[in-house]
């Protein structure tokens, strides 16, 4: 099904669009509102993205697909995103990640049914000195331990 | 000695135009349009400042090389996509001053002729950008931003940029094919981008601390900056620890400070254990071993003449405990992972060292696959358009060259035992 972005989104995209000397640079930005509009990018989210920047839906495609933060399906409520890289590695975020496989039943690029959580491993966060780190949606979560982080899922759990 | 980069970062609201301009920022820009352009980079060389993002290159020579009167407009890319593992501070300098980077892109850009500047941030940090926003929004409104900043006459858009989640668009040129709305695949080098950069257009492209460190070489003049530090590695940067130390963190410092001391007085020793090992500058310069860290200091030649690189200044500390076969998966699973996938050396390359890590940790492999990855590695560098080949390969050499212990334990002893296998 079609979707079509809302007419304040449009607006606002067209101002971001002015930045940029060539209407393409805009797609970055054009699918950040996308996903904040519609939650992930779909293909009929692709298709709108195309038409509003003017470029082709395959040229939407390739970019959504090259950056891991676009979602290209859905993702839960709570998105979980685990550091694995170096640091936050020595620091045991291997132990958090088996912790919430187990508990929620889910594999890294897996949501559970009910749309609660999803969860995905992460390179790098840039935030070595206080990890392990974690990411839930856009919010940082630092020196996470596996009790922190059980406490954290209880409490994601009731809102 | 005197904070450059890091001066306001206790105090309340720092964030702010108001907390800025009460503790002199902008002040630099009374000398800067008082001087011509050229004097300027001029100004920029003599200060002896090289690029803080990794590469090392000076500053004042990268703006130099900015084409005169091609009849197009020149931009300034600000490299604020930092994601080198180890490496965490210019997230502060966004976070605490905001207002400092302005500065330094208004001073760069007056450099080198631009009147449009993108800051090109990594996605994870929104805070960042809505404090960079917030802060762009106050610089306009008080004139140190837009149109005939502060009466001067010269003109300057600054914009935010967000990344999407693509560690390859640190790489300057990815990250232009990125603002371009392209995936951030880096281009062949030349043309240069001074000379055909984004949009075609000649473009500089410069990390956060190096432009944050401008403002106070041209307030205070480049030879005062060149005082400070060493002979090769002029003023000061942020430099950080993590891994295995009790106090994991940033300080602000000249350079020169030896490796050890770093590690005891800053970081309060190491945690766990003895020191094993450091990783200098972010996770793609060579690891060196205690010994070697007995005469490495914190500079651009000192690192060199260690065979490895100061990097990002962020340095990661391994003790005895570590083992340095499992860090070595870790790091060929992150370069595999964030390989833009063009060149087949690197492509199949990180991918391969990655598998072949996987293997020995399972003890399914001999010393041919050891030798195996070092051929690989070997292979790898220097056969790429970018640099992410190299520092899959840099990390793969020194550990298994400086720890084989650590990788031999795993290895299969008798040869026979284990069927050759097609990679």
């Amino acid at each position: 099904m079609a979707v079509e972005f809302k007419k304040e989104t449009v607006q606002e995209f067209e101002e971001i669009a002015s930045r940029y000397p060539v209407r393409r640079a805009a797609l970055l930005p054009a699918l950040w509102l996308a996903q904040r509009e519609f939650g992930w990018i779909s293909p009929e989210v692709m298709e709108a993205v195309a038409s509003l920047v003017g470029c082709s839906p395959v040229q939407v495609l390739e970019v959504a697909q090259f950056y891991s933060m676009y979602h290209k399906q859905k993702p839960g409520k709570h998105h979980l995103q685990v550091c694995q890289t170096v640091v936050c590695l020595m620091n045991g975020s291997e132990k958090i990640l088996r912790m919430l496989e187990e508990k929620l039943g889910l594999k890294p690029g897996e949501a559970t049914p009910d749309g609660q959580f999803s969860l995905q491993t992460v390179e790098c966060l840039a935030s070595c000195h206080t990890g392990p780190c974690m990411r839930v949606n856009d919010i940082y979560h630092e020196h996470m331990t596996v009790e922190k982080t059980e406490q954290l899922l209880e409490e994601l759990k009731k809102k | 000695m005197e904070p450059q980069l890091t001066k306001r970062f206790g105090l309340r609201d720092s964030h702010t135009l108001k907390v800025s301009l009460q503790t002199g920022g902008y002040a630099s820009l009374k000398n800067l349009f008082g001087m011509k352009p050229e004097q300027v980079i001029e100004e920029v060389k003599t200060s002896g400042l090289k690029g803080r993002g990794g590469a090392g290159f000076s500053a004042g020579m990268k703006w130099s090389f900015v084409p005169k009167n091609t009849g197009k407009p020149v931009y300034l890319a600000v490299n604020a996509d930092e994601g080198e593992p180890g490496t965490f501070t210019d997230r502060y300098v966004l976070t605490y001053d905001p207002h400092l980077l302005l500065e330094g892109i208004i001073c760069a850009s007056y450099a080198i002729g631009c009147h449009t500047a993108y800051i090109y941030v990594r996605g994870e940090f929104l805070d960042q950008i809505k404090i960079l926003e917030r802060a762009i929004e106050e610089a306009e409104k008080a004139k140190y931003l837009g149109k005939n900043i502060q009466g001067s006459g010269y003109d300057l858009q600054v914009h935010v940029h967000r990344g999407a989640g693509a560690y390859i668009c640190g790489e300057e040129t990815g990250l232009l094919e990125s603002l371009e709305g392209k995936p951030g695949k880096p281009r062949i080098k030349p043309p240069f981008p001074a000379v055909s950069g984004l949009f075609g257009c000649p473009t500089i492209i410069n990390n956060v601390k190096t432009l944050a460190s401008v403002p106070w070489i041209i307030q205070n003049g480049g030879k005062a900056y060149a005082a400070i530090g060493t002979k090769d590695s002029t003023g000061t940067s942020v430099f950080s620890l993590s891994g295995h130390v009790n106090q994991p963190g940033y300080w602000e410092m000249p350079f020169g400070l030896p490796m050890l001391e770093f590690i005891e007085t800053y970081g309060k020793g190491v945690k766990g254990g003895k020191l094993k090992a450091v990783i200098p500058g972010g996770s793609s310069t060579p690891v060196l071993t205690p010994k070697e860290c007995e005469t490495l200091t914190l500079c651009y030649e000192s690192m060199q003449s260690h065979g490895t690189f100061l990097g990002t200044g962020g340095a990661i500390i391994l003790n005895d405990q570590t083992d340095m076969a499992k860090i070595l998966k870790s790091m060929t699973a992150f370069y595999s992972e964030e390989s833009c996938g063009q060149c087949t050396p690197c492509r199949e390359g990180t991918a391969w060292e990655n598998r072949l890590m996987k293997k020995i940790l399972d003890g399914e492999a001999t010393s041919k696959e050891l030798d195996l990855m070092l051929t690989i590695a070997d292979n790898m560098e220097g056969h790429t358009i970018c640099a992410h080949a190299a520092a899959c390969a840099m990390p793969v050499r020194s550990f298994i060259k400086k720890f084989p212990a650590d990788f031999e334990k795993y290895l299969v002893k008798n040869t026979t035992a284990v069927p050759a296998q097609i990679h």
